[in-house]
């Protein structure tokens, strides 16, 4: 297991942020490692890891896959809608030659009340080795990975992180821009409530992409800068769009506008991505999105379908980024 | 290693020996030998010049003596939930935490809130080990609607009205049970969250719950109702306000402003939010999951200056004992609560004296003189001749590793699993018995 994969393979604990109230003489209380393979989030990763991870997914070809999990019982656990990310990681798993089962909240024991650690142990006892796990809130995936002995892989947990997602956003802009070095992004919307924003935040400051969020101060709370090294927060588009190279928009989740005193046609007015605002941005900017798309809304049908979105692009790749996600997980990854 | 309670004391005279003596009611710190006869105590006097005799002799030589610790805020569960703790084992983890009276909130199944659960929760069958004083509900099923029976719960025994674990958020509510609570000397303790804030929120808002993508509390959430209520107990005179686990800047600025004015506004802090801050939340530890919520270290820093400079008037734990199935779950689903009666004496020497250099004799003063006053309880919290012989007896210089599972507590929910800490209570005297002791 030489190589650039060999850090797959590096049992780590899960790190614990800043122990500033541990300094001495306190002990740090040890939690559970995640089994090795795990894919919990960016946040954790380092920069060679993802491109590590990104390394193996180019060489995925779902078209003429290897049987590299033959064999290997790979449980889809979906506790939330999902099209994308389930059917990629089902395409994925069974292209690697995996069986997969899908266990979703309703038509299964989670419906009676079953908890989150109880469904994983009945799936490790059944003989599941490993779980795609996709789940309302914050920090599930975690409880499970801290709990059970096989892999486990976020496909997006509540608010948190949707660490698929993010890498397989980095394949897609890197088979579109030679390399992070330099580049200026620009990620518009309701990053409050957007795992997928956390996860891009994170890998992109990990490679010194300069990242500005904008919207309004409901979406983007001036915490948000916190989040990652480098970041900036602004509320004009104008500003957030000068010199950018990739945009990334986020769907207006309607049902998490609940409470918010924000209208909806001043979202349109201000932030919608329209032809004239996208000619502020570089010209070879690319338009990213991840899905599903509301046309008239945070974006226009002209620039869904313009030549400058990639936003089917990234749907096709998350097949092959899934693929790499599982090969390391089941520690296939050659 | 612990001696089976009170069976090697049964005798009615105890001597302490030896001690260094903290009683900062009687303004006390000297060597002192303590004589107590008949539940009481009989003599304060110099080394070996007490004049009665004595059947039994407690060495206390290089340990510190001081008035029994009252905890004004623990869960000890019953009646209902005596799957999380029981009157008898939530005093016997208070005995080893020091605590010779602790005060019991009333969110129980059913809430405390008549007479005869009141004498229930007083019962000897309850097989409490030490003195048990409840905290009545202030408004029926804690519902924040219609007051309870003040009058009769008080003549039961409680000692102060709440609906702890919910505030009481309606303006005129308040004002009703401050005005009754005055016209009865007794004070209504208040849980500060402002819960149209706070809905679905399980930790609190800050970089930390950004980073985890956690629904969080605004601070302002705490600080807006102690502001309120400050105000309310400005206005009704002699009523008496208490402010319960108050936690950030804001809040103590309120209480500063009641203190200042002379109103009858008192707080208590709990040792979680002296010592953690919502950062060691870490990666969704539901043991750091509590309410009102680990904060900012700005909050932190306020809150150790207001336990030097007297602000706060004493420390609770907020013992919230909770099963292993019950924080075992998703972050957001999470019960709130940790245990906290066996680790507070050790956190408040190891962080505030050891670390942010607050003199023994105040830490002794926020567990004992502090909160006798701030419920009333006479004959407690102080070692002056006549008062009850509740004693406190520990070691300030002891080094030791709590181990949950060593805990006298029926659940092991706490963030200081296998901290190292300096200070520890070597007995626990409860009306002149020693019902916890360690070899």
């Amino acid at each position: 297991m030489a190589g650039i994969l060999s850090h797959y393979y590096r049992r780590e604990p899960l790190r614990r942020r800043t122990p500033a109230a541990y300094d001495a003489p306190f002990a740090l209380f040890q939690m559970k490692m995640p089994a090795r393979g795990s894919l919990l989030g960016i946040e954790h990763l380092d920069a060679k890891e993802i491109m590590g991870l990104l390394g193996l997914a180019r060489r995925m070809n779902p078209l003429k896959a290897r049987p590299l999990l033959r064999g290997k019982r790979i449980v889809l656990l979906f506790y939330e809608a999902s099209t994308r990310t389930r059917s990629s990681f089902e395409f994925a798993a069974k292209s690697l030659g995996a069986m997969t089962t899908l266990v979703q909240s309703s038509g299964s024991s989670i419906e009676k009340g079953e908890s989150v650690l109880d469904t994983g142990y009945t799936l490790r006892a059944v003989g599941a080795d490993c779980i795609v796990m996709r789940h309302p809130s914050a920090g599930a995936p975690h409880l499970m990975a801290q709990h059970l002995d096989i892999p486990v892989i976020n496909a997006g947990d509540g608010m948190h992180e949707h660490p698929s997602q993010a890498l397989l956003d980095a394949f897609t802009i890197l088979k579109h821009k030679k390399s992070f070095k330099g580049l200026q992004a620009t990620i518009i919307g309701d990053i409050l409530h957007s795992r997928v924003a956390r996860s891009a935040c994170h890998l992109l400051t990990k490679f010194g992409v300069k990242l500005t969020l904008c919207g309004p101060p409901e979406f983007v709370p001036d915490v948000a800068a916190t989040l990652a090294p480098g970041l900036r927060v602004t509320r004009h588009l104008e500003d957030a769009l000068r010199g950018t190279d990739v945009i990334m928009l986020l769907r207006v989740q309607k049902e998490r506008l609940a409470g918010q005193k924000i209208r909806l046609q001043d979202y349109i007015a201000r932030y919608q991505m329209t032809t004239a605002r996208l000619k502020l941005a570089k010209r070879d900017a690319i338009v990213m999105h991840p899905g599903p798309i509301i046309r008239g809304l945070e974006l226009t049908a002209e620039v869904a379908d313009g030549p400058q979105s990639v936003i089917v692009d990234e749907v096709h790749n998350g097949v092959p980024t899934r693929m790499a996600i599982l090969a390391r997980a089941l520690g296939k990854a050659k | 290693m612990l001696i089976a309670a009170s069976k090697t004391s049964e005798k009615a005279t105890l001597l302490i020996k030896g001690g260094h003596l903290i009683d900062p009611s009687a303004k006390i710190n000297a060597p002192m030998d303590i004589l107590l006869r008949d539940g009481r105590v009989a003599e304060v006097a110099l080394p070996n010049k007490t004049r009665g005799s004595a059947d039994e002799k407690f060495d206390a030589r290089g340990l510190i003596v001081a008035p029994g610790f009252i905890d004004l805020h623990v869960h000890l569960r019953e009646p209902g939930q005596s799957y999380k703790e029981t009157i008898a084992t939530g005093t016997a983890a208070a005995a080893a935490g020091g605590f010779t009276s602790v005060c019991t909130m009333p969110n129980t199944a059913p809430v405390v809130d008549t007479a005869e659960w009141v004498h229930w929760l007083r019962n000897p069958e309850r097989a409490a080990v030490v003195n048990v004083f409840p905290i009545a509900a202030a408004t029926r099923g804690s519902r924040g609607g219609t007051l309870t029976d003040f009058s009769a719960l008080q003549r039961a025994g409680a000692v102060a009205v709440t609906d702890d674990g919910k505030p009481i958020l309606d303006d005129d509510v308040m004002r009703m049970a401050l005005r009754l609570g005055a016209e009865l000397n007794l004070p209504v303790v208040q849980h500060a969250e402002d819960t149209r804030l706070t809905e679905n929120c399980s930790m609190h808002a800050g970089p930390t719950s950004f980073r985890l993508g956690l629904r969080a509390m605004p601070a302002a959430a705490e600080a807006a109702i102690v502001d309120r209520d400050v105000t309310l107990a400005q206005q009704i005179r002699e009523s008496r306000l208490h402010v319960a686990h108050l936690s950030t800047a804001d809040a103590l600025k309120a209480v500063r402003r009641g203190k200042r004015t002379k109103a009858r506004v008192t707080c208590e802090v709990t040792p979680h939010h002296f010592t953690l801050i919502d950062e060691n939340v870490g990666e969704y530890d539901t043991n750091f999951k509590m309410n009102p919520p680990l904060r900012s270290a700005t909050d932190r820093e306020a809150i150790v200056v207001a336990l030097s400079d007297g602000t706060v008037d004493a420390i609770a734990t907020d013992h919230a004992p909770h099963a292993a199935h019950e924080k075992q779950v998703e972050f957001e689903r999470a019960s709130f609560g940790i245990t906290g009666l066996e680790t507070a004496l050790a956190l408040a020497i190891t962080k505030l004296h050891r670390e942010h250099k607050i003199p023994l004799t105040r830490i002794v003063e926020l567990f004992t003189a502090g909160p006798a006053r701030v419920f009333d309880l006479p004959g407690r919290g102080s070692l002056a001749r006549g008062s009850f012989a509740d004693v406190t007896i520990f070691d300030p210089k002891k080094r030791w590793t709590f181990e949950a599972a060593k805990s006298q507590s029926l659940s092991h929910n706490t963030p200081f699993e296998g901290w190292q800490f300096t200070g520890k209570v070597v007995a626990t005297i409860v009306g002149g018995k020693i019902v916890h002791q360690i070899g």
